[in-house]
């Protein structure tokens, strides 16, 4: 052990202005993150916002052009080796040997992790145990399905339990029952004592895992908070509405705007609509004045705004662009 | 979370995923890292595991060289020496250089699929000395060279190839072969870290490995081409490794031949391994 750095104690990552730049392009441009120790932190940004250029750089995969950053205490240029030996990585840009079995790779990791031969071999059977790979262990990685891929991946990060793990959206493409496995995989992870910093294009995921998420649009943070901080920073409810007829929702959603003075979005189910309110009290009134008309409702809430929601009032735009479900009634 | 098995009930104990997780997290013994040369042969041993799962890609190495050693003893051979037996002879050395320098684009190839893949940064990201995936990966290299040599002078001894050099010659031929090949797949390497697809990487090693193999004293005596080919003839690297292989393989060595190679070898290691070092390590 070298003598104490000078980060601030209790940080797993901090980063000051950290940059860099492909060509004219600033992947990251300016990004300060200061992440606790233990949990899970959640990276949330649209395709190409810098989540992955971020962390390549912080698992000394990438030299910052400009800036520093320090994981566990070292510095990723000066002291990436030391890095190293405490993090580990998965994510799409970090795979297996596709043509190797999911032994034979669990077992080649553990070889490099220092374990001799017999030992390496015995790590790879605990982990494709616990990994629920059993039947697949002689199989080539290449034939695994979507979830098995993602749980071998993972799998292959922790033969020795690192104090951090980069998670690099890990649940990208799978089915709902997949990517609820993963998810108990990261909590597990967490119970274990390891920090978990993941990237993630799913509101619904950050939310559900991480204690504290930053919000990175264009190579730089934006909002960072807790869930709970970064929904009450917009400052205003969200009204969610079904109707009975799906006929009726423009209807319903003008007439709505109309008392509310808000911008109604008609959701990709064909009879829910729903609307940012900066003044809530006037939602009972709104709803009675629908009835009046002889339009019925089905089902109401009101409550604090979703994830989207908060990227849309940071950014102006939906955090999935190019989405085509969810559009804008011209008002 | 919900407990779901799949595979039956094989165990009385019932735990729930996350459990079985905790558990083979906590078993975490934690060995000392290994050192280099061992980080370099379990990288080594990968490139066997490949071999063992994909043999198809030895047939791109194999199939070639024997082709070549067929078609040209017996298509042009009795035009070009009198007959396919005269021609085998002077051929066939340089057959077996042909074949080996030409693998050794795979190099190029091996390295742009693991890229493209992500398995490039997941095994950038272990904690070992990091140049030990190229190490692995050229002596993994090394093997494949080794093997398209045996099965070239197998095909050629079957169809009648006699090394005057014996067997001590013909082995110190292909250890000289390897030595260069070795070198020149540090640049390969490169061609692998710059060129954008395994397909460009293909296409490159092509435009450069078909003229730099074929103008060359591999399938004819340089004395029957006009002068302003031999020019490059007499100085291609190709020609030289050949000259030296054929020298041992026929019985009459010349240490001057021998000894370029070698420096050849050594200067190209020299100035390609530190400039692919560099590049593996700021690779963007």
């Amino acid at each position: 052990m070298t003598a104490m750095s000078p980060s601030s104690p209790g940080l797993a990552i901090e980063t000051h202005d950290l940059v860099r730049v492909f060509g004219s392009e600033r992947a990251v441009d300016g990004v300060d993150l200061a992440i606790p120790t233990g949990g899970v932190y959640g990276v949330l940004g649209p395709n190409g916002a810098g989540k992955t250029t971020t962390i390549r750089m912080l698992a000394t995969l990438l030299e910052p052009t400009s800036g520093t950053a320090l994981v566990l205490g070292h510095d990723v240029v000066r002291e990436a080796a030391k890095v190293r030996a405490r993090v580990a990585l998965t994510g799409q840009f970090a795979s297996l040997d596709e043509d190797l079995t999911g032994h034979e790779n669990l077992t080649l990791l553990a070889r490099m992790y220092g374990f001799g031969r017999a030992a390496a071999r015995h790590r790879a059977d605990e982990l494709l145990e616990a990994f629920d790979l059993v039947d697949a262990a002689k199989r080539q990685v290449k034939a695994y399905s979507g979830g098995m891929r993602r749980r071998i991946d993972v799998a292959g990060s922790l033969v020795v339990r690192p104090d951090l793990m980069f998670l690099d959206e890990p649940t990208t493409g799978l089915d709902p029952r997949s990517r609820n496995q993963v998810w108990g995989i990261v909590r597990a992870l967490v119970g274990a004592g390891t920090t978990v910093l993941l990237t993630t294009q799913y509101l619904e995921e950050a939310d559900q895992l991480a204690d504290r998420i930053a919000v990175i649009d264009r190579g730089r943070v934006i909002a960072e908070g807790t869930s709970g901080e970064l929904k009450a920073s917009v400052g205003s409810g969200a009204l969610h509405v079904r109707v009975a007829d799906t006929a009726e929702r423009e209807e319903v959603a003008r007439l709505l705007a109309e008392s509310l003075d808000a911008v109604p979005v008609l959701e990709s189910d064909p009879s829910a609509i729903s609307m940012r309110v900066a003044a809530p009290g006037r939602v009972a009134a709104a709803l009675q004045r629908v009835g009046e008309h002889g339009l019925a409702v089905t089902e109401y809430a009101l409550g604090q705004p979703s994830l989207d929601e908060v990227f849309l009032a940071l950014t102006g735009r939906p955090a999935q662009e190019n989405d085509p479900t969810d559009q804008e009634v011209p008002a | 979370m919900t407990t779901q098995r799949e595979s039956g009930a094989e165990t009385l104990v019932e735990r729930t995923p996350d459990e079985q997780i905790a558990a083979a997290l906590g078993s975490g013994a934690r060995p000392d890292l290994p050192g280099p040369v061992s980080s370099s042969f379990s990288f080594a041993w990968r490139a066997l595991l490949k071999i063992k799962h994909v043999p198809e890609q030895l047939f791109d190495v194999t199939m070639f060289p024997i082709m070549f050693t067929l078609m040209f003893t017996f298509v042009f051979g009795g035009a070009i020496a009198g007959s396919p037996q005269d021609y085998l002879q002077y051929a066939l050395p340089g057959i077996l250089t042909q074949t080996v320098v030409f693998i050794t684009m795979y190099t190029a190839l091996t390295i742009n699929t693991d890229i493209e893949k992500g398995v490039f940064d997941r095994f950038r990201s272990l904690p070992v000395w990091r140049p030990s995936l190229l190490v692995g990966a050229l002596l993994g290299d090394t093997l494949r060279y080794a093997m398209a040599s045996f099965m070239v002078l197998v095909v050629g001894v079957v169809i009648g190839y006699r090394a005057p050099g014996g067997v001590l010659g013909v082995l110190l031929a292909v250890l000289l072969l390897l030595a260069f090949c070795f070198a020149l797949s540090w640049l390969w390497l490169i061609v692998g870290f710059k060129v954008r697809t395994p397909n460009a990487v293909m296409g490159v090693s092509m435009m450069v490995l078909f003229p730099l193999t074929f103008i060359s004293s591999v399938f004819a005596p340089p004395e029957t081409m006009p002068g302003w080919l031999r020019a490059f003839v007499d100085v291609n690297p190709v020609t030289l490794l050949n000259e030296a292989a054929r020298g041992l393989m026929n019985d009459n060595p010349d240490a001057g031949d021998i000894l370029i190679v070698l420096v050849m070898s050594v200067a190209i290691t020299a100035v390609f391994a530190p400039l692919a070092l560099r590049l593996y390590n700021r690779r963007t």
